[in-house]
C-alpha cells in the first residue's frame, strides 16, 4: 500500500451567515487508510463530506480528492469514488436493479456493456442477490441501506466515502457489512467512514479524525492514540495491599483494580508476588477511543485555537 | 443523461395518469355535445367548439382549446416543478450529483424531458380529440370552414393542426421555464409548481385589466390562444410570431437564471 494522499483539505471553511459550520480543517487521508471521521451531531461532519464530493461549495480552502482539485475535476474524479451520503435514496417505484442501472447511466465511467454484470456482482456483495423485481418502496430500512452501499460499489471505486453505513441494520447485518468493508480494504480500497459509533470506528479504522464544532481537534493513527500509557492495571481482591507493597507507584485504585506506574507487567507482578499480594490479572493500560475522543472534544469546547493548529502534527 | 431523464419520466406511472386525466375533460365535453346537440353559439365557450357538431375534423383543436387555459399548464407545472425539487426531496439529487451527473448536464436533461412531456401531452390530446371527433361527430369529407368563412381542404386542416400542436407546445415552454427555475430555488416540488401557477394566474388576471395594458404584450399568457389565427384565411401570422418570440425570451431568461442558481448552490438536501 502506497502513501498517496487520497483526501486532502487545506484550511477548509464553510460559513452559513454568521455560523462557521466547518472552521478551517486540514484532513489528510492516505491510500490504504480506513479513516474514521468522528464527531457529534452538528459538528460539521456532513457539511465536510458534502464539500469533499462537490455538493456544498467551500467558503474558503481547498479540497483535493485522489490528487485532483474538487469540485473542478469532479467529472474525472467522482467516477472513481463511491459514496453513501446521509442515508440511501432511491426511486421508490422502481426495482433495486433498475435504480442501480439508472444511476450508473447518469454519469461517466460506467460502461453500459458491463453494467448488468456489475449490478449482479454488487447485489451479491451486499446480500440482495435474490431481491427480484420488488419496488424499492417495499424494501426495509436495512435493505435500502444495502442497496445504497451497492450503488456506491458499482464502479469498483478506489475511495469509498460512507456516512453511517450501518444505520438501520441489525447486528447480523452490521457484522456482514463490516466484513465486506474489510474485504474491500484488503483489495486496496481506501475507506472514509463518517460515524458517531465509536465502537464501529474502533473495530474498523486504522486512522481517526475527530471533529468538534467545525474544527478537527484530533487526527492520528488509531494505534498511536490508543498506545499504552506506561501504566499497568493490576486485578486483585485487595487493592489496599498493592498500595502498601508498591509505595508511591500506585496511581489510583477502584473496586478490585489498581493502576500502577510501570510499563512492564512482569516486573510489577514479581514485586507484588514477592510481597505476598494475590494477583488475579495484569494488563497494560491503554486509553479507549472513547476516552481519547471525549478528552479531545471537551478541551476544544473552551479552547480558541488558530484554525487547524492542533490538527497538524 | 437525457436518455436517463426520459426513461425516468416516461417509466413513471404518474406521467401517464396525468396525461390520461388531461384527456378526460375534452372527451366528456364531446360526449355531452354529441348527446345533447347543444353546441355553444359561435363566439361563446371555448374556441372551435361551436363548429364541431357540423365538422368533427376540428375536434383536436377544440380539445386543445379546452385544456389550454388551465389543465395543460397545471400538468406542465407539476412535471417541471418536480424536475429538480423532486429529486432534492427524494434525496436522489445528491447521489446524481455525486455520480457525477454534472449540474449543467442534469439541468439540460431535465429541460429536454419537460419539453418531451409537453410535446407528448399535446400530441396525445390532439390524437384523442381526433378519435373522439371522428367517432362522435359528422365528418365533412371535403375539409372544413376557416374561421373567416372560406373553405379549407382536409390537407390544409391537417397541416394547420400540426402547426397548432407545435404552437401550443411552444406556449407551454414559458410555464415550464418558470416551474423549472422555481424548482432550482426550493426543495419542495409543490412549492415550485404552485409558484409557476401563481405566475400564470397573475398573468391571466392582469391581461383582463385595462390599467395593466402597458405590459399586456409581455404577459406569458398573452398569445396563448393565437393558434386560432392559424385557421383564418389567409393565416394571421402576427400574434403567432409574437407568441413564439415571447416564449423564447421567457425560456432563455428563466433557464439562464435556473442555471446560474443551480450551478452555484449548496446541495444540502
Amino acid at each position: 500500500m502506497s502513501d498517496d494522499p487520497v483526501i486532502q483539505t487545506a484550511g477548509l471553511v464553510k460559513r452559513y451567515g454568521q455560523l462557521r459550520a466547518v472552521d478551517g480543517i486540514d484532513l489528510d487521508v492516505r491510500a490504504g487508510d480506513v479513516y474514521g471521521f468522528l464527531g457529534a451531531n452538528g459538528s460539521g461532519k456532513t457539511t465536510t463530506v458534502r464539500m469533499l464530493l462537490g455538493l456544498v461549495l467551500p467558503t474558503r480552502g481547498e479540497v483535493r480528492l485522489l490528487g485532483e482539485p474538487m469540485p473542478r475535476a469532479a467529472r474525472r474524479v467522482l467516477p472513481r469514488v463511491g459514496a453513501l451520503i446521509e442515508g440511501p435514496a432511491h426511486y421508490g417505484h422502481l426495482s433495486g436493479r433498475a435504480n442501480l442501472a439508472l444511476l450508473d447511466a447518469a454519469g461517466p465511467g460506467g460502461s453500459r456493456r458491463t453494467r448488468k454484470a456489475r449490478i449482479d456482482t454488487v447485489l451479491e456483495q451486499v446480500g440482495l442477490a435474490g431481491v427480484g423485481r420488488k419496488p424499492v418502496k417495499a424494501y426495509s430500512l436495512g435493505m435500502r441501506q444495502r442497496l445504497g452501499l451497492g450503488a456506491a460499489l458499482l464502479r469498483r471505486p478506489e475511495l469509498l466515502v460512507l456516512d453511517e453505513p450501518t444505520n438501520g441494520l441489525d447486528p447480523q447485518g452490521i457484522h456482514e457489512i463490516r466484513d465486506l468493508l474489510l474485504e474491500l480494504h484488503r483489495g486496496g480500497t481506501t475507506v472514509f467512514l463518517s460515524s458517531h459509533l465509536l465502537a464501529e470506528v474502533e473495530q474498523l479504522c486504522t486512522r481517526v479524525g475527530v471533529l468538534d464544532r467545525g474544527r478537527l481537534v484530533l487526527q492520528d493513527q488509531l494505534a498511536t492514540l490508543t498506545a499504552p500509557t506506561g501504566a499497568t492495571i493490576v486485578q486483585t481482591p485487595d487493592p489496599g495491599r498493592v498500595r502498601a507493597a508498591l509505595d508511591g507507584r500506585v496511581l489510583r485504585t477502584d473496586g478490585d483494580r489498581a493502576v500502577v506506574r510501570g510499563a512492564d507487567p512482569a516486573e510489577v507482578n514479581a514485586a507484588l508476588v514477592a510481597a505476598g499480594v494475590p494477583v488475579t490479572g495484569l494488563a497494560l493500560e491503554r486509553p479507549t477511543l472513547e476516552e481519547v475522543v471525549l478528552a479531545a472534544a471537551s478541551t476544544s469546547a473552551d479552547r480558541v485555537d488558530a484554525p487547524g493548529e492542533r490538527s497538524r502534527r | 443523461m437525457i436518455a436517463v431523464e426520459l426513461r425516468k419520466l416516461f417509466r413513471r406511472p404518474r406521467t401517464w395518469v396525468t396525461i390520461g386525466l388531461l384527456n378526460g375533460l375534452p372527451v366528456l365535453v364531446a360526449v355531452l355535445l354529441a348527446l345533447t346537440d347543444l353546441a355553444p353559439r359561435p363566439g361563446e365557450g371555448p374556441v372551435f367548439l361551436s363548429a364541431v357538431l357540423t365538422n368533427g375534423t376540428l375536434y383536436p383543436l377544440a380539445a386543445l382549446a379546452i385544456v389550454l387555459p388551465l389543465f395543460l399548464p397545471i400538468a406542465v407545472s407539476v412535471v417541471a416543478g418536480e424536475a429538480v425539487a423532486g429529486e432534492a426531496q427524494a434525496g436522489t439529487l445528491r447521489y446524481l450529483l455525486a455520480r457525477p451527473a454534472g449540474r449543467t448536464r442534469l439541468l439540460i436533461a431535465k429541460l429536454v424531458a419537460v419539453i418531451a412531456f409537453v410535446l407528448v401531452t399535446v400530441v396525445v390530446v390532439a390524437a384523442v380529440g381526433y378519435l373522439t371527433g371522428q367517432l362522435l361527430f359528422d365528418v365533412s369529407p371535403i375539409g372544413g370552414t376557416a374561421l373567416s368563412g372560406t373553405t379549407l381542404t382536409s390537407q390544409e386542416i391537417a397541416g394547420r393542426t400540426l402547426l397548432a400542436i407545435g404552437y401550443v407546445t411552444v406556449s407551454m415552454l414559458g410555464v415550464a421555464a418558470f416551474a423549472l427555475f422555481f424548482s432550482t430555488l426550493t426543495d419542495s416540488p409543490l412549492g415550485a409548481t404552485l409558484g409557476a401557477l401563481a405566475v400564470l394566474i397573475a398573468s391571466s388576471l392582469l391581461f383582463t385589466l385595462d390599467a395593466a395594458s402597458a405590459f399586456a404584450p409581455y404577459l406569458p399568457t398573452r398569445y396563448w390562444l393565437a393558434f386560432v389565427d392559424l385557421f383564418r384565411d389567409p393565416v394571421l401570422w402576427r400574434d403567432v410570431v409574437r407568441g413564439v418570440a415571447l416564449q423564447g425570451v421567457y425560456v432563455v431568461v428563466l433557464v439562464g437564471a435556473a442555471w446560474a442558481n443551480f450551478t452555484t448552490k449548496d446541495v444540502t438536501s
